[in-house]
């Protein structure tokens, strides 16, 4: 028998086969008898109201039930609080078919219902909407003024610090100086699955939502407070998500109008947006950066200054940590860090992947390179001269860093000491070969998370934890961790996910996932070894008689004395001659801050990228990165590389092809579908390297992990900038990176 | 192919079309399901048939996680009509391999951890099998363009490739 | 999508006469693009004729040392058909560099010369298109215009052809035969699809009801010395920004015959009949490469965001004329060869 030592395998998905045969089911896919299907009918305009709708002309149809508008759905909740979800940020959560008033273009006017999608959609195509139409704004350039520095509205939000030091002063006198303005394009998530819901109706204010999202439980609070309904009644699940990236992190419109039509019509309903409608609501804002650097003689950072400007929307105050990660990453005594919003007629930005960082890092490592040329110091070299020790934003220790680690191992991986410094210097062929550096930083959190272990006579475990799986692996890891805890084979063992009728695990975003839900599913399945290991000494002659739970511990099957392996107990005969059908464990389990709040708790990464530009045409390939990581103990390394590999992928996406183009004179984005808003396809990926540097933490929590989904992608895009840079001298500060900023 | 339709503003709305006995053969099974001709083949799977293995992703032939095979040739099921398909063989994942009976590709997208979330992941490997059936791709830079018509947004493309790689290698 | 009847048609006169007595009828091939636009609700047919399977899928050798390429023939089959490989491998790169493999599957040639514009505001019903309805005004013009025309545009439109297959077909010069309520015609390939002027809802000169039946090339290849380079946002399955189709004939290093079209550039596949003169009788240099260039981005007008169309097919173009000339990279992507 192979050992149950599963944490930090490559173990495959435990969920791999459902999903290469088409077995694991999404919340489009739920069959039921009787679906109504909804259509979402969006506004073409971006400010205004709606005059008229003429409803009649559609009804008349025959199989179209019904057309929900403003008109005539049923007033909801009044107050703001109920409208808001866990992650909302300040202000008033936009309400769908509430009233006539536009608020941003592509907004929910109306829903179509029909007996089937294809009539529904046919009838919404016939819908005639008159609107009056208002002056709109959308471009942030002419709203500079606007700015202003927001409340502290959002969960996960830490304004900026003070100033330390005296910044003005210390750039003006710093041996080397740069100073520049960056921006990026707007992005959205684009989740390969399209946002639905199915709701099932069992009866009066009786639903149970499947549901695109990366958190039941905050779904169910929402739909409870929303729709006054009580929260016996309401069942939220998921047990596959497509794809999230932070768009599921709060209710979106689909899930409240899939609900609102089967109150109305009480009967199962299914409303599925279209790929357009996955630009209506939020995105990673567009942000206008400023940066300026200054370094001392020896090239260490004398000054580091940051400043931020991204819009929000009228309706809600959106913030998210951009500037605050350039007062950690690097050591210097004189920083100024600047953050303000401005609103605009769109629809409120939403956390996407690495929200702020992801941004962040983009001008904050594009400036380093741009200091390193100034200084004259290679760009990896420049980064070790200040290399931070401690977290100056917070005065703290970190609880663990190892990115020296990967500064070392990720340049020896990639050969980065065969870099010559000059861009342009590095040709093969007709290509212009460019080498460039990137990393950051992120926060490691743990959140509180509860789960339940059952084992039954005949050995099978089954843990519950009402979380998500977007692709992190999360079915995966938590078995490895209950398998191992309890020694018993992966095979033993039955991960559930994804319930509101299971117990409360937080919004699967932040990377906390690994780190929250795994510490309670491992605590759980400790608490059942203990009630184990005493059925086990209830036993006649039972060979562990004395022992306390530290003296044994649970493997290949066994419960075994540490000090002597020859005492050991089958667990399946203890629960077999037990006489106890199944044996339980809940509980839930929180950071411990006491121990967390004297450290500053972070992952780290640094990117190498290679490119090769064609210098008469413009066109760029990445042709190999290499990511190192520092991010505590990784669970499984196959599914952690992937989404390593993953992020590199986003982050080259990010640099070369990304972004929604708005046009300001209609207000709407218009490249809102997979042909016109680029993502990377196979083609644009080749060899990718991922390094995680071991590093031990025991004060993040229990498990030592601080999570992957984020960092990886930081850096990237930079480092992407860089090597352009590198490869031709052109220093394009405006991304992505397309053809045309490269003639 | 003819001159162009414009759509009319306003004007007599148009009665539903009408629903009528469409044969299907998929996966070796003859289905008899009422459709309208306007029912894309995706959705008569999905939503007639509850063949929910094919999935929607953008419904425009821009994503490819639609994708099956037709007479053993891969095409976007989302841009083509169900009433176009009486006469074929149609294999949707499903017909590949079961979750307790993996096809060799199947497999390899497993033991490669060629996906994360699992949605692009029908039609990546429904268009890996037409492009074993097509029999064109040979290099690793072959498979990677052929391969380029499936979005993955969770960027599994190294391990894609891979996948893919191995079966092409072992034919 | 709307209401429409389906008609699969039992031959080409059943299609041609079903088509021209329904009003607002219009013929499905594969379909990629038809049932696209449908979804948009861009267009609108109440009477769609099915002419997928009608016999029009052969791919057969002319009399006259052309080949005959059927409507019907999939992209997919025209590309790796083995005289299509050997005989015109400039048609062969162009339809591998468009689409994916699963449209190429489906897409008909027919109906590759149908699709119709990728301008972002004729595919969205919220904002005004003189293509899409007539008299409301071009939103493309001073607005997002990045992949717009920089030939032949008029101030109704600004769109282009997407297709990268018409572009080689542009250079290879094909007669496109129609069948129509009058009988068959041919059309020569450069006066099928034509600029917009003052009716911008008319991509091509098809009469009402014609159907295309095929695609006959003429026996000239250019199959040593061509190229398709297509220059786009991302390494495949994207429309090209500018794509050029290049063939030469050599006598040592003179030129003496050339066709050059270019893509993502116009209304139509944009064949530079006077550059090619150009270029016979000159030494296959780069230098004459970019006299060339020069001549053919002479007349290019830039509508803002895709101003640097014009340097960029300057560039594209010398770089065309100079792999075929050297005949050895026909790369449609110049990575292709660059790191095994």
């Amino acid at each position: 028998m192979s050992t149950t030592n599963y944490i930090g395998q490559a173990t495959s998905r435990v969920d791999g086969p459902a999903k290469v045969s088409g077995a694991a089911t999404y919340s489009a896919e739920v069959h039921l008898p009787n679906l109504a299907y909804g259509y979402v009918v969006s506004s073409p305009i971006a400010r205004g109201k709606i005059t008229k709708i003429h409803a009649d002309e559609v009804l008349a149809l025959p199989g179209v039930i019904q057309v929900f508008s403003h008109e005539n759905v049923p007033s909801v909740a009044w107050l703001d609080k109920k409208h808001q979800d866990q992650v909302a940020p300040g202000g008033s959560p936009f309400r769908a078919l509430q009233s006539p008033e536009i608020q941003f273009s592509q907004q929910p006017v109306a829903m179509v219902m029909a007996e089937s999608f294809e009539l529904a959609r046919y009838a919404a195509s016939l819908l005639r909407i008159e609107y009056e139409q208002e002056a709109h704004e959308t471009n942030l350039e002419t709203q500079r003024a606007k700015g202003y520095e927001p409340g502290k509205g959002k969960t996960g939000y830490q304004p900026p610090p003070p100033p330390r030091g005296n910044p003005d002063k210390a750039w003006e006198q710093a041996a080397h100086r740069m100073e520049a303005e960056y921006v990026h394009g707007t992005q959205h998530h684009n989740p390969m699955e399209l946002f639905s819901t199915t709701v099932d109706w069992h009866g009066e204010g009786k639903i149970t939502a499947y549901d695109k999202t990366q958190g039941v439980f905050n779904v169910k609070n929402y739909l409870v407070g929303v729709f006054g309904l009580n929260k016996d009644d309401v069942r939220v699940v998921n047990h596959f998500v497509g794809g999230g990236f932070g768009s599921g992190l709060r209710p979106q419109y689909s899930v409240y109008l899939a609900v609102l039509a089967a109150l109305e019509l009480r009967r199962p309903v299914r409303l599925t947006l279209t790929r357009a409608q996955m630009f209506s609501f939020g995105h990673r804002p567009q942000p206008l950066q400023y940066v300026k650097l200054g370094t001392n003689p020896d090239g260490s950072l004398a000054a580091l200054q940051h400043h931020v400007l991204h819009e929000t929307s009228h309706f809600e105050e959106y913030t998210e940590n951009i500037v605050t990660w350039s007062g950690m990453l690097y050591q210097c005594d004189n920083v100024k860090l600047g953050y303000q919003v401005a609103p605009l007629d769109v629809f409120t930005p939403l956390d996407m992947r690495a929200p702020g960082a992801a941004s962040g890092s983009i001008a904050l490592e594009i400036a380093m390179d741009e200091m390193a040329y100034e200084a004259g110091i290679d760009p990896l070299e420049l980064r070790l001269r200040s290399y931070a020790e401690r977290d100056q934003n917070q005065d703290k220790p970190f609880s663990s860093k190892k990115l020296r680690d990967c500064y070392h191992q990720g340049a020896a991986k990639f050969g980065w000491e065969k870099r010559t410094m000059a861009p342009g210097s590095m040709r093969e062929g007709n290509m212009l070969v460019g080498w460039g550096v990137g990393g950051g930083v992120w926060d490691a959190t743990q959140k509180k998370s509860a789960a339940k272990a059952s084992i039954t006579a005949d050995g099978k475990l089954t843990v519950l934890s009402g979380s998500g799986e977007n692709g992190a692996g999360t079915y995966t890891i938590m078995t490895q961790i209950a398998a191992e805890t309890l020694g018993l084979p992966l095979e033993a063992v039955t991960y559930q996910l994804g319930d509101t009728d299971q117990p409360e695990a937080p919004l699967q975003g932040g990377s906390w996932t690994a780190a929250s839900v795994g510490t309670a599913v491992q605590s759980v399945c400790q608490d059942l070894a203990g009630k184990i290991l005493k059925l086990a000494q209830k036993q006649a002659d039972s060979p562990l008689q004395d022992a306390k739970f530290e003296d044994v511990e649970f493997l290949n099957g066994q419960i075994r004395l540490r000090a002597d392996h020859s005492q050991s107990v089958v667990i399946r005969d203890v629960l077999q001659s037990s006489g106890e059908a199944k044996i339980e464990a809940d509980g839930s389990t929180t950071p411990n801050m006491p121990k967390q709040s004297q450290y500053s708790l972070h992952s780290h990464n640094v990117v190498f990228v290679e490119v090769k530009v064609d210098e008469d045409l413009g066109t760029v390939h990445v042709t190999r990165v290499v990511n190192a990581i520092a991010a505590g103990r990784i669970l499984n390394q196959k599914t952690a590389r992937s989404q390593v590999l993953g992020s590199v992928v986003w982050g080259i996406g990010m640099a070369l092809m990304e972004e929604t183009v708005i046009d300001h004179k209609f207000g709407r984005y218009m490249n809102h579908n997979f042909a016109e808003y680029h993502v990377p396809v196979n083609a644009d990926i080749r060899d990718i390297d991922v390094i995680f540097v071991d590093e031990e933490d025991d004060i993040v929590n229990p498990l030592g992990v601080k999570g992957i989904g984020e960092v990886g992608m930081l850096g990237v895009t930079a480092a992407v900038a860089n090597a352009i840079y590198h490869a031709t001298g052109k220093r394009v500060r405006d991304l992505p990176i397309t053809i045309d900023k490269l003639l | 192919m003819s001159e162009q339709t414009t759509p009319a503003s306003g004007g007599a709305v148009a009665a539903p079309p009408p629903v009528g006995t469409v044969r299907l053969t998929i996966n070796g099974t003859a289905h008899e399901v009422q459709l309208a001709p306007w029912t894309t083949l995706l959705d008569a799977l999905r939503e007639y048939l509850h063949l929910t293995g094919t999935k929607k992703g953008c419904d425009h032939g821009q994503c490819g996680a639609c994708t099956v095979l037709v007479n053993g040739t891969r095409i976007n099921s989302c841009l083509t009509l169900a009433v176009m398909h009486e006469d074929d063989d149609i294999t949707t994942i499903e017909g590949l391999g079961s979750e307790d009976n993996l096809s060799a590709l199947q497999q390899a997208f497993v033991d490669h951890d060629a996906f994360q979330c699992g949605y692009c992941t029908p039609g990546q490997i429904c268009s890996a099998q037409g492009l074993i059936n097509e029999g064109k791709a040979h290099s690793e830079h072959d498979i990677r363009e052929m391969m380029s018509g499936n979005l993955c947004r969770c960027g599994a493309y190294v391990g894609i490739l891979a996948a893919v790689q191995e079966v092409v290698n072992k034919k | 999508m709307n209401s429409f009847t389906f008609h699969r048609a039992t031959g080409v006169d059943d299609a041609v006469r079903e088509t021209t007595r329904h009003t607002g009828a219009a013929y499905i091939g594969g379909g990629t693009n038809l049932i696209d636009l449908m979804k948009e609700n861009v267009m609108r047919p109440s009477y769609l004729v099915s002419v997928a399977k009608l016999p029009l899928a052969a791919i057969e050798a002319l009399p006259d040392g052309g080949l005959r390429l059927g409507a019907m023939a999939t992209n997919a089959d025209t590309a790796w058909h083995e005289d299509v490989k050997s005989r015109y491998p400039l048609l062969n790169q162009a339809i591998l560099a468009g689409a994916s493999p699963q449209l190429r599957n489906a897409a008909t040639n027919g109906g590759n010369l149908m699709q119709r514009t990728r301008c972002l505001y004729f595919y969205d019903l919220a904002t005004p298109c003189n293509k899409r309805e007539p008299g409301t005004g071009c939103s493309a013009i001073g607005g997002f215009n990045r992949i717009h025309a920089i030939f032949g545009a008029s101030d109704q439109c600004i769109a282009t052809h997407p297709s990268d297959m018409c572009v080689a077909l542009a250079a290879l010069a094909p007669t496109v035969r129609v069948s129509g309520p009058d009988g068959e015609r041919s059309i020569a390939f450069d006066d099928f699809h034509r600029l917009p002027g003052d009716q911008p809802e008319k991509d091509n000169n098809l009469r009402p009801g014609e159907l295309i039946i095929s695609l006959d090339l003429p026996a000239k290849g250019f199959s040593k010395n061509f190229s398709y380079l297509k220059l786009r946002d991302r390494q495949s399955y994207a429309f090209a920004l500018i794509s050029v189709a290049a063939g030469l004939e050599l006598d040592g290093t003179t030129i003496t015959d050339a066709r050059l079209a270019l893509g993502g550039v116009a209304h139509k596949p944009w064949r530079d009949q006077e550059a090619e003169q150009l270029l016979i009788g000159q030494p296959a240099t780069v230098e004459t490469f970019a006299r060339v260039a020069a001549q053919v981005v002479s007349t290019a007008v830039g509508q803002g965001s895709n101003d640097f169309k014009i340097e960029l097919a300057r560039r594209a173009v010398v770089r065309a004329l100079k792999q075929a000339a050297e005949g050895s990279q026909q790369a449609t992507d110049v990575f292709q060869n660059s790191n095994p």
